[in-house]
């Protein structure tokens, strides 16, 4: 176990959760940030998706880099990432109907997320299947809580409701109170990651500039 | 092995997609049941949406049976082809829209709700981006109109995509689609503060005018095609 856990793997998991995180700190797959946040359970099932298949893509890339021919890595990489993602889609059509009617387009779109081509390239291609795989985890995970908690206050602020549930009693709308209809557009997803990337900086001294 | 050579990079690339494509192939076959009952499920959904049914947390396809009463198979002339239920759900309206309009098989069902009778119409029309559809539910005079339902492939969230609220939708309720002439003229989305010119109206949605009126288009052509059984008046004749 302390194989699998040393001090390099720790780092390589939780980095991308604070310190290296791929939305905030290198500013990557911003696209599906703003289209998915609106509702938590989209957000959730994309944040999911997306650390399923980094991870993956990372451990059959890493299995194959030393077989890849240079010339056409780029395309061998593309190939096995919109692989796993058409299975995951396919997979999300069959025991997920309605939140893959919800995804629609964006689960399609993965395959063109930064995040992976990203780990991918700087990451999977000189680096063994195991840490590989942790890297990809810890990506996805440090993109999909940025997600969730987008997606939290979209929900919360824009429709009043988590999960579908209603959460902002009826009281607080009888004495005055409305769902902000800005919270529902993309726009407010950029302010909303502006915002977490605003407090991450002021308590990390280090990434500042 | 020399992983730069031209004969490597060409087998690589070629086994490689064999291989995905085998994979891929297979994944697709082995869902398919489940993901067809899933298609038939949400179609069932959508035609009980435009009864303005509450289907949260109820099972859908017992609601589908208890609610819809029979379906129809008819033709632009009202003969009815078909009552086999099941058959007129099965057919793909999709399909037969781009058919000429005489060889058109329409798919009707016929609902009961709270011991009224409802026509369900369905729809098939484009948007900005791409296709809209949906079900238009009548009353028993096959006039006034008693829910709608629409959806969309890809309109613009918050624009065109708000025919799908079901805020947009019950705009419908209420209104005819004969005008007093008893002339089929549907229901004209217009932006707020015209007026339409002989027949009821809805306001549209502001910022997705073409959408609205691609829902005209549609309410009217779908409509159309139905004329002659709204003109049988009576109920249930058969």
């Amino acid at each position: 176990m302390s194989k699998l856990m040393s001090a390099k793997t720790k780092e390589i998991l939780l980095g991308p959760l604070a310190k290296n995180n791929p939305i905030t700190v290198q500013v990557l797959g911003i696209c599906s940030a703003l289209a998915v946040t609106a509702k938590l359970e989209p957000a959730l099932v994309m944040g999911i998706s997306v650390t399923i298949i980094v991870a993956f893509s990372n451990v059959i890339i890493s299995l194959l880099r030393n077989t890849i021919p240079n010339r056409i890595r780029i395309i061998v990489q593309l190939v096995v990432v919109a692989a796993l993602v058409t299975i995951v889609s396919e997979f999300l059509k069959a025991f997920a109907y309605d939140v893959s009617v919800q995804l629609s387009v964006y689960i399609g779109l993965i395959i063109t997320n930064c995040i992976l081509m990203g780990r991918l390239e700087a990451f999977a291609m000189s680096n063994g299947p195991w840490e590989s795989f942790i890297d990809g985890l810890g990506n996805g995970f440090g993109y999909a809580w940025i997600l969730v908690v987008v997606a939290f206050f979209r929900e919360l602020l824009g429709s009043g409701t988590l999960f579908g549930y209603q959460v902002v009693p009826q009281a607080l709308y009888d004495a005055g109170y409305s769902n902000n209809g800005l919270m529902i557009l993309p726009p407010m997803a950029l302010i909303l990651v502006a915002c977490i990337i605003w407090v991450h900086r002021a308590k990390d001294k280090e990434l500042q500039e | 092995m020399n992983t730069n050579s031209n004969t490597y990079t060409f087998i690589y690339a070629t086994v490689m997609v064999a291989v995905v494509a085998l994979m891929l192939a297979f994944v697709s076959s082995a869902l398919k049941g489940i993901q067809t009952e899933n298609i038939e499920l949400d179609k069932k959904k959508q035609i009980l949406s435009s009864l303005n049914i509450n289907l949260e947390g109820e099972d859908a396809a017992a609601l589908y049976d208890q609610y819809i009463v029979q379906e129809l198979i008819i033709n632009t002339n009202a003969d009815i082809r078909s009552d086999v239920k099941g058959e007129a759900f099965a057919l793909d309206f999709n399909k037969e829209m781009s058919k000429q309009a005489s060889e058109r098989q329409l798919p009707l069902y016929i609902a009961e709700v709270e011991g009224a009778t409802k026509y369900i119409i369905p729809m098939q029309g484009a948007g900005l981006w791409g296709s809209i559809w949906g079900y238009v539910s009548l009353n028993e005079d096959k006039n006034t109109v008693y829910g709608t339902y629409f959806s969309h492939a890809s309109e613009t969230p918050g624009l065109g995509a708000e025919i799908a609220e079901k805020e947009f939708q019950h705009r419908f309720a209420g209104k005819k689609i004969f005008n007093n002439q008893e002339q089929l003229v549907s229901i004209a989305v217009m932006k707020s503060g015209q007026k339409a010119d002989n027949k009821d109206q809805v306001d549209g949605i502001s910022g997705g005018t073409i959408t609205s009126q691609g829902v005209e288009a549609m309410l009217l052509n779908c409509l159309t095609q139905y004329e002659a059984y709204f003109k049988i008046k009576g109920g249930t004749e058969e």
